[in-house]
């Protein structure tokens, strides 16, 4: 079932309106009343939002409206073709012993994914897998704290969204392998995906998530993709994104986490790919001393754009978080990083560290930095710093006069300024791994 | 053929002269000592000889072993041996010392039609070269120069001088800022390294340094040029005398 674009068409919102009503029956077939409910108002929310426009302070450095004016397909249940173990060989990081989940244009995949031999209580499933057979906990966590009253992205996708991941870890249980998400593109449409995933850390449960965003298609395809957090009390996330995908993709990630008392929460956001992309990494402490350690290393190169906005919400006291994004930019290549920090003023004993450091290889190539501190308590400890340069003179200078190359002694200061983010990957094969893909880029 | 021919050089930083005429022969085998007032030019010879590219070339030539050096990128002349021991080595946070310096190794080897060293026999050279110049061997755990004390960092230069063997080694000001101790465990490193095929430039403001590692020539650079050459009798001279001595010899005033 296509939708068809009429010259009529005026807004890129009504694309997304009009496909809605046309596929209302496969979005809410076999949902729940209260979920029909709830997507019916995330697309009346979506409607009178609409997208971001040029006015918008979140997206100043971003034409989003621009790029969407582009006419996607958009449909909740885009085909997916079959795909050989051979294939996602490609894809496998090397030494990364993990639970596999394999995701095809946002759709999960059963066959390639290996479910089998988790501990008691875990659910790792996908999805529309999980609302239909974990019913209960689906209900209990999906949209939950997710709130899209001024979000049109989030509204979005929660009105379409169908399929992604679904991972769940009980009470004190210690997930010891991490879980790898490949999420594949392969297709010969022009696609609009909508995966929308769910992560839950239940009260002392411990896990390590790795996503891998990867492109098998040369189309333009756009990804509006949401993935939510839960960590509960006393539990602790590890989640890494990477964005590998070529340059026909583009998309905007989001991800929420929401932290109980004594939570701790590390994300690493690592884009390598994508032709535009906009990371949302958004944090909120529902309770005391947790911890939250946001991590970002972006490489953009032609004509790539890489946005990345963190959003922390000191909603309640004695919390830590700590962010370091680093960015290298070459040729036309442009970076944005927007990290808001929040302290409530009832958050006191709140100690916000951030950081963003950036190296601008070009004079096309653009970064814009801008730090956000909205501080309300009175006895809080919150930094920041933010510095945009080139690669320094002398050091280059120093490594050629011991004998390496102009090309070695520059590939050497860029895998170092990178380690900086690269060195605070917890699961050790994944660092290996980007450690070396980043020094292959660099010619080191 | 001498290793090294320096004949007339000109060269300037942003619009103003600094060196104005040097010129210079070193052999293989010979230490050469460069002295002279702050301004005189010392530091900027370094730099040319280097290949530091803010500094323009106006006139003269620099013969490398008869070849042209100043037309050698700076990564050139390092593997064909010219070894600068710089007077403030530049911090790398993140590059690991030992990388860097297998790297560098690599380099000049290869350049010289030798395989490159397996790791076992390259940590063996590092541990060797590390005692030759009282350096503590867990530097290479380091990033290169990070958290270096000024001792550590020009004794770290020796080192690599000792790792590299390059065929001239220019020192410059290796002994500002050192302790005695210090400037006895560099000289120490230097004097073991002193070979026939090897010859020293060193740069120095202060005839202390040349207690311990005796000069075959002394020259005194003033004003861009080498006004007076002769043996180490002329540091100790200048020593007693000062540089003003040197100023009113050659007819400026002081």
């Amino acid at each position: 079932m296509t939708t068809t674009l009429t010259a009529t068409t005026t807004r890129p919102e009504d694309r997304f309106l009009h496909a809605f009503e046309a596929y209302a029956g496969e979005v809410l077939n076999g949902t729940s009343e209260h979920l029909a409910a709830l997507r019916r108002k995330a697309i009346e929310r979506f409607g009178v939002l609409g997208f971001p426009g040029r006015k918008s302070e979140a997206w100043k450095y971003t034409p989003i409206a621009k790029a969407l004016q582009h006419p996607y397909r958009i449909d909740p249940v885009p085909a997916v073709p079959a795909l050989t173990e051979q294939a996602l060989a490609d894809y496998a990081i090397p030494e990364l012993d993990a639970y596999r989940v394999v995701l095809v244009n946002g759709r999960f995949v059963p066959e390639l994914s290996t479910t089998s031999d988790l501990p008691e209580g875990v659910v790792l499933t996908g999805l529309e897998e999980a609302a239909r057979r974990h019913a209960d906990l689906f209900e209990k966590y999906f949209a939950h704290y997710l709130d899209f009253e001024n979000e049109p992205f989030l509204a979005l996708n929660t009105a379409f969204a169908r399929d992604g991941f679904f991972l769940y870890v009980p009470e004190g249980t210690a997930l010891e392998r991490p879980v790898h998400v490949l999420n594949l593109i392969d297709t010969d449409e022009e696609l609009f995906l909508q995966p929308r995933n769910v992560v839950v850390a239940a009260p002392g449960a411990s896990l390590k998530l790795v996503t891998s965003g990867h492109g098998r298609t040369a189309q333009r395809t756009f990804t509006n993709g949401v993935t939510e957090v839960f960590v509960g009390q006393g539990a602790e996330v590890h989640q890494y994104d990477l964005r590998l995908e070529g340059e026909a993709a583009s998309g905007i990630f989001s991800t929420q986490a929401y932290l109980e008392g004594g939570a701790r929460y590390t994300n690493g956001t690592l884009t390598l790919g994508g032709a535009l992309v906009r990371n949302n990494v958004y944090v909120r402490f529902d309770d005391q001393e947790g911890e939250a350690h946001l991590y970002g290393f972006f490489l953009g190169r032609g004509s790539m754009h890489i946005d990345n906005h963190t959003r922390i919400d000191h909603a309640v006291p004695h919390c830590v978080s700590n962010e370091l994004y680093k960015g290298i930019l070459d040729d036309e290549a442009t970076g944005v990083f927007n990290g808001k920090v929040l302290v409530r003023p009832h958050a006191q004993k709140t100690n916000a560290y951030q950081s963003n450091k950036s190296i601008v290889l070009t004079r096309e190539a653009r970064m814009y930095s801008k730090p956000e501190l909205e501080i309300y308590a009175d006895d809080v400890r919150c930094t920041h710093g933010a510095a945009i340069g080139q690669l320094d003179e002398d050091g280059i200078f120093y490594l050629r006069a011991r004998g390496l190359t102009l090309q070695k002694a520059r590939a050497m200061m860029l895998l170092a300024f990178a380690r900086d983010v690269l060195d605070q990957i917890t699961i050790e094969p994944l660092r290996a791994y980007l450690d070396e893909l980043v020094a292959g880029r660099f010619g080191a | 053929m001498a290793l090294l021919e320096i004949r007339n050089l000109h060269a300037r930083v942003e619009e103003k002269e600094i060196l104005k005429g040097v010129n210079l022969t070193v052999n293989a085998g010979e230490v050469h000592a460069i002295m002279g007032p702050n301004g005189s030019g010392k530091s900027t010879l370094a730099s040319v000889l280097a290949g530091r590219e803010d500094y323009e070339v106006t006139e003269g030539e620099v013969l490398y072993d008869g070849k042209n050096l100043l037309e050698m990128e700076p990564d050139e002349r390092a593997r064909e041996g010219v070894f600068l021991a710089f007077q403030y080595p530049v911090e790398l946070p993140g590059v690991n010392m030992a990388t860097f310096l297998r790297e560098a190794l690599k380099a000049v080897r290869e350049h010289r039609g030798l395989p490159p060293l397996s790791p076992a026999e390259f940590m063996k050279l590092l541990k060797e070269k590390a005692e030759l110049v009282g350096l503590d061997p867990s530097l290479k755990q380091r990033s290169v120069n990070e958290g270096f004390s000024g001792g550590e960092k020009k004794r770290s230069e020796i080192f690599q001088l000792a790792l590299l063997e390059p065929r001239l080694a220019i020192l410059d000001e290796t002994d500002s800022g050192l302790d005695i101790d210090a400037l006895r465990a560099v000289a120490d490193g230097v004097n073991k390294l002193r070979a026939p095929d090897r010859a020293f430039v060193i740069i120095t403001h202060y005839q202390r340094l040349l207690n311990y590692i005796v000069p075959d020539y002394v020259h005194v650079m003033v004003n861009g040029r080498i006004v007076r050459s002769g043996d180490k009798t002329l540091a100790l001279e200048l020593e007693e005398k000062g540089y003003d001595w040197i100023k009113e010899e050659v007819g400026l005033v002081a």
